[in-house]
């Protein structure tokens, strides 16, 4: 069973790589950014339940990330809308430059 | 593979959450893939709860399809969203990209299904031991989280605020 878990783990994450790699829209890439750290989570949830080590340790890392991601997306949709207010565009290949 | 309850209900979780993803890559407007991707973290909630972890399972409702779904609406609503989606990546990118991602795939599947990983499977842990444990023996790191909380939520209110002059 452990391998499912793992296998659609890997399937998410490389869904979420890929769409970090070919999308324009910068939300849609932070969004793409979160399905990967989703995925490293449920990593981290199947071997807290599954692994050889099984533990609490999986579970509070857990807590962790989703924390870390929360703190994440907030300061980088800031960064986002500043930039489009300066550039006027919220396309991540307009980027060129962080000066306002 | 033994047709369990455990396994149906995985792989219905899986093809509802795959099935968000590749919908996400798919779709033209960027609303649809930020309710799809929505769509997707829901499901992942229900492969928590598979795996025993009800409480992250709830935590991933309530931050993830509830929080971080709509601050998402709300930053594509704030910006341009509908002038219309150029396609215009060249299909070069797209096949250097996928070719690289399809190669990843390929080698993290192969890792796990040679690996021998042969866990049994543990009782539920219970919410009381997660709390215990967060604010015992992870209660630095927990601080330290707060701190960081705190710290991005000013950060982000500067970095949003409008420069008046």
């Amino acid at each position: 069973m452990i391998t499912s878990y793992l296998a659609l783990a890997a399937i998410l994450f490389s869904i979420g790589l890929f769409g970090v790699l070919t999308k324009r829209n910068a939300v849609i890439v932070l969004f793409s950014i979160e399905l990967m750290l989703n995925s490293v989570n449920i990593n981290l949830v199947t071997f807290s339940k599954y692994g050889l080590v099984p533990g609490i340790s999986g579970h509070v890392f857990t807590l962790f990330t989703i924390t870390i991601a929360a703190a994440e997306v907030a300061v980088g949709l800031a960064i986002l809308i500043s930039l489009y207010r300066n550039l006027g565009s919220a396309e991540a290949d307009q980027y060129d430059s962080m000066k306002g | 593979m033994i047709l369990n309850g455990e396994f149906i209900a995985f792989f219905i979780l899986s093809v509802m959450a795959i099935g968000g993803a590749v919908f996400m890559i798919n779709a033209t407007r960027v609303m649809h893939m930020a309710l799809s991707l929505a769509f997707t973290f829901f499901s992942i909630a229900g492969i928590y709860l598979l795996l025993n972890a009800m409480f992250i399972a709830v935590i991933q409702i309530l931050i993830y399809t509830g929080a971080i779904s709509i601050l998402m609406l709300f930053g594509i609503m704030l910006t341009k969203h509908r002038d219309e989606d150029r396609p215009a990546i060249s299909t070069r990118h797209l096949g250097i990209s996928f070719g690289v991602v399809f190669l990843f795939l390929g080698g993290i599947l192969f890792v796990i299904y040679q690996t021998p990983l042969m866990g049994e499977g543990t009782a539920p842990l219970t919410v009381q031991e997660l709390g215990t444990s967060v604010f015992k023996q992870y209660v630095i790191p927990f601080e330290l989280a707060s701190v960081l909380l705190l710290v991005a939520l000013v950060g982000a209110i500067i970095l949003a605020k409008k420069e008046e002059e």
